[in-house]
C-alpha cells in the first residue's frame, strides 16, 4: 500500500491522527501488562509475607 | 459429572485457580499475536478507504475498543446476577476486576473516535448518538468506580457494585434510545450478525483479527486478576499455604516444574505477562 | 403496607419541614441565577429554559433523594424496615411516593413560576408540566436505588450524583425534548409516551432493587 516509510508515517496527511490513535491504545495496552505484573508481584509479596509469618509462630 | 457440581466447583476459587493456570499463559499470548498482527495489517497492508483515506485505520483501534466497551459492561450486569442471585463468589472478583478494564476500553473508544472524528467529520467532539452513548457508559464505569472505593469492605462493595451494574444494564437500551432521539451522523455498524459487512474483507480482516484480539486480552485479564485475587483472599486457607511451602508450587501465570524446595526460587518467578 | 409507609414518611416530612422545603429553595434559587446570569437577554433565556428547568429539576431531586434514607440509617430505623417492613416492594414504595409529593410533585407546582422567571414560552407550558408529571416519578424511583445503595457512605452526595447522572439522562432527554416541540406547536405525544413508559417500568423494577439495595446497605454497616 505505501511506497515507502515516509509515505506510511505520513499516512496521506493523516499520520497524527492515526499515530495518536494507535499510540494511545499501544500507552493504554502497555499500562494494562504492567499493572498485571505489579498484581503479581504485589500477591506474591503479600503470599511470602503471610508464609514467614506462619513458620515465625511455629518456630519456639 | 452432573451440572450441579460443575456449577459448584466453577464457583469454587480453590478449583478455579488449579485449572486456570495454563489459560492465563494461552489467551495473553494469543492477544498479543492478534493485535500485534491485526494492527500491522491494518495499518500497512489494508487499502485505503476511497473516500476517508488513511484516517478511516482508526477503525482498528476505535472498533475494537467500542465493543469490548459494550461487553464489558454487559459482562458486569450478568456477573452482577450471578453474585446477587445465585451467589457466586467468583463473580464479586470478576465485578471488581472488570470495571478498570471497561473503563479504559471506554476511554479509548471515545479518545479514538474523537481523533478519528476531526478529519472526517471536522469537529472533534460531536454529540451525536453513538458517541453520546459512549460517553454515558463511561459515566456508569465512573459511578461504579466510586461506588466500589467509597465502600471499604470489599464484600459489601462487590454487591453493591453489582446491584448498580444490573440497574445499568437494564438502563442501556432505553439511554441508547434517548440519545439517538437526536439525529446521528455516526456510520452504521460495522459487523452485524445477520448481514455480510460492507467492507471489502481486506479491510475488515485486519478488524476481526484486532477484535478478537482485544477480547483474548479481556479473557487474559479476567483469568490474571482472578487468580491473583483468590490467592489474596484466601491467603490464610490451607490450600493456599501448602501452594506456598512447596508441595504444589505454581503460584504465578504459567504452570511451572516442580521444585523441591520452595523458598527462594519463588522470587525468581517473575509474574505476569 | 404502602398506606402504613406512606402515612409515617408523611408525618416525618411534616414534621421536618425546613429540610423537604430546601429543595424547591434550591430549585427557586438556581433558576434565579441563570436569569440573572442571561443578563436580561430574554430571548436566548427563553430558548435554554426547558434545558434549565429540567436540569434543575434534576439536580433538586438528587438534593432531596440524598436525604432519603439517611435519618433512618442513623437513628437505627433502617434496620427495623429492612427486616421487618412486609412486603417490601409496598413499603418501599410507600417511601418513595412521599418523596415524590414532597419533591417532584411540588416542583411540578411549581414549575409555571419557573417558567415565567426563564421566560419559557407560553405555549411550551402544558407540555412541560405533562412532562414533569410523567417524568419526575421516574427519577424519584430509580434515585432511590441510588439513595439506598450510597446512604451512610461518606461525601454521598456527590457520589450519589455520580451514580444517577447517566440512569436520569433519558429523562432528561425525553422530558427537554417534548418541552421543546411543545414550545414550536408540535404535538409532542412520543416523547410523553416515553416519559411514562420510563416511569411506568422504573414502579414495577426499582422498588426491588431499592429493597435489595437496602439489605446491602445494612448489612454493610
Amino acid at each position: 500500500m505505501f511506497d515507502d516509510w515516509q509515505a506510511f508515517i505520513a499516512m496521506g496527511g493523516h499520520g497524527l491522527y492515526v499515530w495518536l490513535a494507535y499510540g494511545a491504545a499501544l500507552a493504554l495496552l502497555i499500562l494494562h501488562l504492567v499493572r498485571l505484573r505489579a498484581d503479581w508481584r504485589k500477591t506474591l509479596r503479600l503470599l511470602r509475607s503471610k508464609r514467614d509469618q506462619d513458620h515465625a509462630s511455629q518456630a519456639p | 459429572m452432573n451440572f450441579k457440581a460443575w456449577w459448584h466447583r466453577l464457583g469454587s476459587p480453590k478449583w478455579f485457580y488449579r485449572v486456570s493456570g495454563p489459560w492465563q499463559s494461552l489467551f495473553l499470548s494469543l492477544a498479543l499475536a492478534l493485535l500485534a498482527i491485526g494492527t500491522v495489517w491494518g495499518l500497512a497492508f489494508a487499502p485505503p478507504d476511497y473516500q476517508q483515506g488513511n484516517s478511516f485505520r482508526i477503525i482498528y483501534v476505535h472498533v475494537p475498543a467500542a465493543m469490548l466497551a459494550q461487553s464489558v459492561y454487559l459482562l458486569l450486569g450478568v456477573a452482577g446476577a450471578l453474585l446477587l442471585v445465585w451467589r457466586m463468589k467468583l463473580a464479586g472478583l470478576v465485578l471488581e476486576t472488570l470495571v478498570p478494564f471497561g473503563m479504559g476500553a471506554t476511554a479509548l473508544a471515545l479518545f479514538s473516535g474523537a481523533i478519528w472524528g476531526k478529519p472526517t467529520w471536522g469537529a472533534w467532539w460531536v454529540f451525536d448518538g453513538r458517541t453520546t452513548a459512549t460517553l454515558v457508559l463511561l459515566f456508569l464505569y465512573f459511578g461504579l468506580h466510586a461506588l466500589r472505593r467509597a465502600i471499604p469492605d470489599p464484600a459489601a462493595a462487590s454487591r453493591a457494585c453489582a446491584l448498580l451494574a444490573i440497574v445499568g444494564v437494564i438502563n442501556i437500551p432505553i439511554i441508547k434510545y434517548s440519545v439517538h432521539w437526536w439525529t446521528t451522523l455516526h456510520q452504521g455498524a460495522t459487523f452485524k450478525l445477520t448481514t455480510a459487512p460492507a467492507m471489502p474483507a481486506a479491510m475488515w480482516a485486519p478488524l476481526l483479527v484486532n477484535v478478537l484480539g482485544a477480547y483474548c486480552l479481556l479473557a487474559a485479564n479476567l483469568v490474571a486478576k482472578l487468580r491473583n485475587a483468590i490467592l489474596r483472599r484466601e491467603r490464610s486457607s490451607r490450600w493456599v499455604r501448602d501452594l506456598m511451602d512447596g508441595s504444589q508450587p505454581s503460584i504465578g501465570p504459567a504452570p511451572s516444574p516442580n521444585r523441591p524446595s520452595a523458598a527462594p526460587s519463588h522470587s525468581q518467578r517473575s509474574a505476569a505477562p | 403496607m404502602f398506606a402504613v409507609q406512606f402515612r409515617r414518611e408523611w408525618l416525618c416530612v411534616l414534621r421536618s419541614k425546613d429540610e423537604a422545603l430546601n429543595p424547591l429553595v434550591f430549585l427557586f434559587l438556581a433558576a434565579s441565577l441563570f436569569a440573572i446570569g442571561f443578563g436580561g437577554s430574554s430571548d436566548r433565556l427563553g430558548e435554554a429554559a426547558p434545558a434549565i428547568i429540567w436540569v434543575l429539576v434534576l439536580l433538586a431531586n438528587l438534593l432531596s433523594l440524598e436525604a432519603l434514607f439517611r435519618r433512618d440509617f442513623e437513628d437505627g430505623a433502617l434496620e427495623q424496615f429492612v427486616l421487618f417492613a412486609q412486603p417490601q416492594f409496598a413499603a418501599v414504595l410507600g417511601k418513595v411516593a412521599v418523596q415524590w409529593c414532597a419533591c417532584g410533585l411540588a416542583m411540578t407546582l411549581l414549575a409555571p413560576l419557573l417558567a415565567l422567571m426563564l421566560n419559557l414560552s407560553a405555549a411550551a407550558l402544558p407540555t412541560l408540566l405533562l412532562g414533569l408529571l410523567l417524568g419526575t416519578p421516574a427519577l424519584s424511583l430509580i434515585g432511590a436505588v441510588g439513595a439506598a445503595l450510597t446512604v451512610g457512605l461518606g461525601g454521598g452526595g456527590v457520589l450519589l450524583a455520580l451514580l444517577l447522572a447517566p440512569l436520569h439522562l433519558p429523562v432528561l432527554v425525553f422530558g427537554v425534548s417534548a418541552t421543546l416541540d411543545g414550545g414550536a406547536g408540535l404535538a409532542a405525544t412520543a416523547q410523553l409516551y416515553w416519559l411514562a413508559g420510563i416511569s411506568v417500568l422504573a414502579l414495577t423494577l426499582t422498588p426491588f432493587a431499592t429493597a435489595a439495595a437496602l439489605r446491602i446497605s445494612v448489612e454493610r454497616s
